[in-house]
């Protein structure tokens, strides 16, 4: 059994298929934003706080700042560029827009890939649900409120609804 | 804040993780989910030679009961444990601790045996370990062992492990009768460590007298405490908010608790006796409403 310096890596990220040789201690956030291009994924605290770097990685929501690019050998990313469908933003990505839920929108990738894997499993969330749900985002603009109130409306229009408008 | 450089390992089943850890033993550290190891190696409080990747292992993920215990693997995430129908009816104080462990994103990576390996002092696990009288298991070339919780904490981040062990396995009692338990957790911030977490487990019998008890305290000392005093206080007492005052007092005894940024030691020990007395008293609610639904 081999120690190695670098790494061979294949990822599928936003459905599309990457091979990549890499040094192991390369971490997933900047694979993603250095090696891929996809700067949607941004960088706050670098300490596993903020949930900028929230990305889905086999269907689950982790913050890529505290991965190493390696332990996605093999698995299935998907970031913010990768949930708009045919031109048309996901039910999420409306949710903020109609419900001004970013000012700065720093945070916003982080919170919508949180929003992503929480609503996949709770589809009937409460409002005290949605704000433990995103524990891990930080918001330093928006007060959080029109971001819940944005996830309740992108939850029921998920599940076929007109959305609280 | 880049990780310092080192070579990786990664072992492609439990036996040949095994033979890596006893040939590189002190050099190597092993690595499950990352959310202590990395934030640490970014801090340069860890600067490993070698990393094995213990997370591409298949079968150390599962949940499961076998004669009376649940047996959980070493990768199981605090997600999955959170979310379990089996600990959900068996042993719902796994459950609800794993569910007050960090954030959503931290859930889904961090695992059981990652969590007990590190030994944080602070952190939730260890609560419930003490209070269940948990077993983990560990292995190496050399075969395999089981200690028990009491055991396991040496100290702040130190274990009863060996560099050339790993651990697979956690066992914990499959709750029953009239049983109730409830994971009581004092934070100021969202997804924060404890000040102060208290794990409670109770059995009461037919005539509502308390057969059985459990008390684990966490973040009060270097390591997990059982609070012996306050089980003694309990057992063979009726089920009542009385007894449970009175058996709560004794949680402060024979703590030592840190004083630091986030609280001074007095106040933690103030602390554990209220949410001690917080704990049981859930617990109990959820005993009594046990023995009304079946008896
Ligand atoms: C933002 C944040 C908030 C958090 N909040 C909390 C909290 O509120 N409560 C809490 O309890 N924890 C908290 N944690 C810690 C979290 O629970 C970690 O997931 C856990 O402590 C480590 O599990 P891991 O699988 O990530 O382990 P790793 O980081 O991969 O490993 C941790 C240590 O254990 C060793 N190790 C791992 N697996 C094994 C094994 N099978 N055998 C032997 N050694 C092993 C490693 O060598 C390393 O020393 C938090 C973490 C973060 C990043
Ligand atoms: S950048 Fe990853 S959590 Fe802040
Ligand atoms: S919109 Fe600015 S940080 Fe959230």
């Amino acid at each position: 059994m081999e120690a190695l310096e670098k790494v061979r890596i294949t990822v599928k990220v936003n459905g599309k298929i990457y091979t990549h040789d890499i040094d192991p201690r390369l971490l997933l956030v900047h694979y993603i934003r250095d090696y891929l291009g996809l700067t949607g994924t941004h960088v706050g605290c670098d300490t596993s706080n903020c949930g900028a770097c929230t990305v889905i990685l086999n269907g689950k929501a982790v913050k890529s700042c505290t991965l190493y690019a390696f332990m996605a050998d093999g698995g299935e990313i998907l970031t913010v560029e990768g949930l708009e469908k045919d031109g048309k933003l996901h039910p999420i990505q409306e949710a903020f827009w109609e419900n001004h839920a970013l000012q700065c929108g720093f945070c916003t990738p982080g919170m919508i890939m949180t929003l992503y894997d929480f609503l996949s499993r709770n589809p009937r969330p409460t409002e005290e649900e949605v704000r433990r749900a995103i524990e891990g985002n930080l918001c330093r603009c928006t007060g959080y409120q029109n971001i819940v109130k944005a996830a309740l409306w992108a939850a029921e229009r998920m599940r076929g609804g007109g959305g609280d408008e | 804040m880049y990780p310092p450089r080192f070579s990786l390992i990664v072992p492609s089943t439990l036996d040949e993780a095994l033979e890596i850890l006893s040939k590189y033993g002190e050099n190597a550290k092993v690595l499950a989910g990352g959310h202590s190891l990395i934030p640490l190696m970014k801090l340069r409080l860890a600067s490993p030679k070698y990393i094995v990747y213990i997370g591409k292992l298949q079968g150390l993920s599962y949940i499961r009961e076998e004669a009376g215990r649940i047996h959980i693997g070493a990768l199981t995430t605090h997600a999955t444990i959170e979310s379990s129908d089996l600990l959900a009816k068996r042993n719902p104080l796994l459950s609800e601790t794993a569910s007050r462990i960090g954030d959503l994103q931290v859930r889904n990576m961090g695992t059981i045996g990652g969590s007990l390996a590190h030994a944080d002092p602070a952190a939730d696990y260890p609560a419930a370990m003490m209070a269940l009288n948990a077993e983990i298991v560990a292995k190496s070339i050399r075969g395999e062992r089981v200690i028990k919780a009491s055991d396991f904490f040496k100290g702040p981040f130190t274990t009863a492990l060996r560099s050339d062990e790993l651990l697979v396995e956690v066992r914990i009692p499959a709750l029953n009768g009239f049983f109730g338990t409830a994971y009581e957790k004092l934070v100021f911030r969202a997804m924060d460590f404890a000040i102060v977490g208290v794990a409670a487990m109770l059995e009461i019998d037919k005539t509502g007298t308390i057969v059985k008890a459990g008390v684990g305290l966490t973040g009060v000392g270097s390591t997990a405490v059982r609070a012996k005093g306050v089980e003694e206080e309990l057992i063979g007492k009726p089920a009542s908010i009385d007894t449970i005052v009175k058996a709560s007092a004794r949680a402060s005894e024979n703590l030592n608790p840190p004083s630091d940024i986030r609280a001074s030691s007095e106040y933690r020990r103030a602390m554990a006796v209220v949410m001690t007395r917080r704990a049981l008293s859930r617990a109990l609610e959820a005993a009594k409403a046990r023995m009304k639904g079946q008896g």
